[in-house]
């Protein structure tokens, strides 16, 4: 028995956040995000060839052949940086496609999703904000082999610099009748605009698709059978979030307490009053609670078909845990620090934005917790 | 991350899965004589103080045949292993640890066979969360000290039969942790009176008991004068992981989701309420998050390092947890709520009025919240002490 992680894990989060220290700490970061793509790509290279994009990807593509759990160091430690990259949106995309893609279509996006070349993200949301697939609206025309969607994709993660998506749309009138597709960026009828985002570490935006041909040999798996795939590929996005809601919400809890231990009032560090204190120590027994659901809901996800249906409750208990507690944590990392933690100087405000992104991203706290009550017997 | 036994844990899991196979009825058909039955045979098991070592009658199981043997039986609803609470779990680890050779075999085989009740003598008036302000007055006579004082919360000390007491022998205003002393005292000494604390759930559970000129023979004095701070924290340097919660909290949520379902509330079944529904996964998922925080503290256990004070995570979410379980067994409940057993509208008999007027014995007990709070803050976080 042991739920915790092995030396050569416990290696990698040592190196990530050196690499990261060094190479992107806040101060860095901050002039990052003020840049059009919003991410270096000089590091997002570097992090290729470490094969830290590519870690939980295949070895026969490129990739580097590592579990779910490993991958969670990886995010903790990114979530700790708050370091802008799309590394979420691309490691879910590639998943998209290694589970659903056949061996040509694995080839062909892989190597280049692995290694940093290529930016993947998966794009479901629509007007109605819905992640059930039986909610999509999106509807493609079927024309032999192709299909033809016309329409509209929002809230796309990274959609500004991805070089690929993978687009879900209905295919059938059955409620499950949902369909994946890998459509190049450059596809003629594909038009990618930003939103303005208010966690500039985190970029999103809108995808119009009009009259824009999917070839047969776009579509992963079988065409209108991916629905139980976008269920697990929400499994994992809410995991893989709220892996990164450990670390930084950790970062969030370290700021502010070290705050604490050094602002004075009433003649005393204000970390002496309970007051002060009590709210901090519930963000240390939120975080480390959270903390370990993300952990097995990653072990769950690790063990494949047998634990589905363990792996879809666990990743909702992580993230509707998560999402609520960050939201929280924010919110007092901020109040805890008075007046300067309403300032752009003061670095805190960087955590409470994150925790916005945080919170709704593959769903929040409600979503998960009414999947869960239906699930779980009520 | 492994979640796996090892060969020798899994036969240790068969062996108690064949055990409760065999001697274990279901909940509903255990006759009058079993909890007689059980308690023999589990003791012949040596599950009975199975952590501690074999020379003193215990079992001598390792850390994680502790923790494999309390999930079995507890999946099983099996009764606990061994019927003196207190002995168990407060007198016999400070007497392996401090006691005489003599005391040792006077008092843990009782212990151990269940044959009477201890009770603890810590908490006073003036000294609850603060325990080392105790004032509890003791002085030496020859063979004898002489006792003065009252304790307070003191439970089940009315069907007791000794007490693990706390008392102040050195008031000359040294460190408040030197000058206490902790003794063994019989409750029918002359001079001791127990006066039972009705609790606001109508029960009593606690007592208070009043000390006056009793007379505690010095042999009946565990570990050395002046010592008692430490004879009494060497049965809490055993920390625990708090796993053994998950399966009481979960089995208290699924009776929760069942009363739900069987509860009409606003026109409809209480368990098609948006908000309660929320409420009890929320609920459940604490549980589960304690359930993986008490793993990992049992890794750390298990690679060999001590717990401290990061299993104030899992009480924390434990006194939260009762009081929730308890609110929302009322919300369920509606309009009903308020009533009392007896009242026609109130489901099971009462039950979950009472429960939820008895969070207080668990979540003050074990120390109110906000210490938990401030032992989070001020040891791990490192703020400064108030």
């Amino acid at each position: 028995m042991n739920f915790g992680f092995t030396e050569e894990q416990e290696l990698l989060r040592a190196e990530v956040r050196k690499f990261l220290d060094q190479n992107a700490p806040l101060e860095e970061v901050r002039k990052i995000v003020e840049t059009p793509e919003g991410f270096d790509r000089h590091l997002w290279n570097r992090m290729g060839e470490l094969g830290w994009i590519g870690l939980a990807m295949p070895e026969a593509h490129g990739g580097v052949g590592l579990d779910f759990v490993t991958l969670v160091v990886l995010l903790e430690e990114t979530g700790r940086s708050l370091f802008p990259s799309p590394l979420l949106s691309t490691v879910i995309a590639a998943h998209a496609i290694q589970s659903l893609g056949d061996e040509a279509q694995q080839a062909r996006w892989l190597p280049g999703l692995a290694d940093g070349r290529a930016i993947g993200s998966l794009a479901l949301l629509e007007d109605n904000d819905s992640l059930d697939p039986a909610d999509m609206a999106l509807r493609g025309k079927a024309d032999g082999d192709d299909w033809i969607l016309s329409g509209s994709k929002r809230i796309v993660p990274d959609a500004g610099v991805a070089d690929c998506f993978v687009v879900a749309f209905r295919s059938g009138s059955s409620p499950d009748a949902i369909s994946l597709a890998v459509v190049d960026k450059d596809s003629v009828g594909l038009s990618v605009s930003d939103h303005p985002v208010m966690d500039l570490t985190k970029r999103s935006g809108q995808l119009q698709l009009a009259e824009l041909r999917v070839k047969s040999d776009a579509i992963l798996g079988e065409a209108g059978a991916a629905a139980d795939a976008v269920r697990s590929l929400v499994d994992l996005g809410a995991t893989l979030v709220a892996a990164e809601a450990v670390g930084a919400a950790e970062a969030a809890l370290e700021i502010t307490t070290r705050f604490a231990k050094e602002r004075e009032q009433f003649d005393s560090k204000i970390g002496r009053f309970q007051g002060v204190k009590h709210p901090l120590a519930e963000m240390y027994v939120d975080v480390e609670s959270f903390r370990s659901l993300v952990y097995y809901a990653a072990w769950c996800l690790d063990q494949g078909a047998s634990e589905a249906p363990a792996a879809s409750r666990a990743a909702s208990q992580a993230k509707a845990y998560a999402a609520e507690a960050f939201a929280r944590i924010g919110i007092d990392g901020v109040q805890l620090h008075g007046g300067v933690g309403y300032t752009d100087e003061y670095d805190i405000q960087l955590y409470l934005k994150r925790s916005k992104w945080a919170r709704p991203a593959f769903g929040d706290s409600d979503y998960h917790y009414d999947r869960l009550a239906a699930q779980g017997g009520l | 991350m492994d979640f796996k036994l090892s060969p020798e844990e899994e036969a240790f899991r068969d062996e108690v899965r064949a055990f409760l196979d065999e001697n274990l009825p279901p909940d509903g058909e255990r006759g009058p004589e079993f909890g007689a039955e059980w308690n023999r045979k589990v003791r012949e098991k040596r599950w009975v103080g199975f952590s501690w070592p074999e020379e003193v009658g215990g079992g001598g199981g390792s850390l994680m045949e502790q923790v494999i043997l309390k999930d079995e039986m507890a999946k099983r609803k099996a009764p606990s292993l061994g019927s003196c609470f207190m002995g168990l779990a407060w007198v016999g680890p400070s007497l392996i640890e401090y006691g005489t050779e003599a005391q040792k075999q006077r008092f843990v085989p009782d212990i151990l066979d269940g044959k009477y009740q201890w009770c603890t003598g810590y908490s006073e008036p003036g000294s609850g969360s603060d325990l080392a302000s105790l004032q509890c007055k003791c002085t030496r006579d020859g063979d004898e000290y002489v006792v003065n004082g009252q304790k307070i919360w003191t439970s089940i000390a009315m069907w007791s039969k000794w007490m693990i007491l706390l008392v102040r022998t050195d008031t000359t205003g040294a460190a408040k942790h030197d000058g206490i002393t902790c003794l063994l005292v019989e409750m029918d000494s002359p001079g001791l009176e127990v006066r039972p604390i009705k609790n606001m759930s109508g029960s009593s559970m606690f007592a208070e008991v009043f000390f006056t000129d009793v007379r505690v023979p010095v042999e009946n004095r565990l570990g050395e004068e002046g010592q008692g701070w430490q004879v009494t924290i060497s049965a809490l340097a055993h920390e625990r992981s708090g796993i053994a919660e998950f399966h009481g909290l979960m089995r208290n949520l699924d009776r929760l989701k069942d009363l739900a379902k069987r509860s009409m509330k606003n026109g409809r079944p209480a368990s098609e309420d948006p908000g309660l529904r929320r409420r009890l996964v929320r609920a459940e998922t604490k549980v589960e998050a304690m359930r993986l925080n008490g793993m990992r503290f049992l890794t750390k256990q298990l690679k060999g390092e001590k717990l401290s004070s990061e299993t104030s995570i899992n009480k924390l979410h434990r006194a939260l947890l009762e009081i929730e379980l308890g609110e929302i067994a009322l919300e369920i409940q509606g309009s009903a709520a308020p009533l009392w057993q007896g009242a026609a509208p109130v489901a099971d008999d009462g039950h979950w009025q009472r429960f939820a007027l008895g969070w207080p014995e668990v979540v003050i007990g074990g120390g109110t919240p906000n210490i938990q709070k401030n032992i989070i803050a001020e040891r791990i976080l490192g703020l400064p002490k108030d």
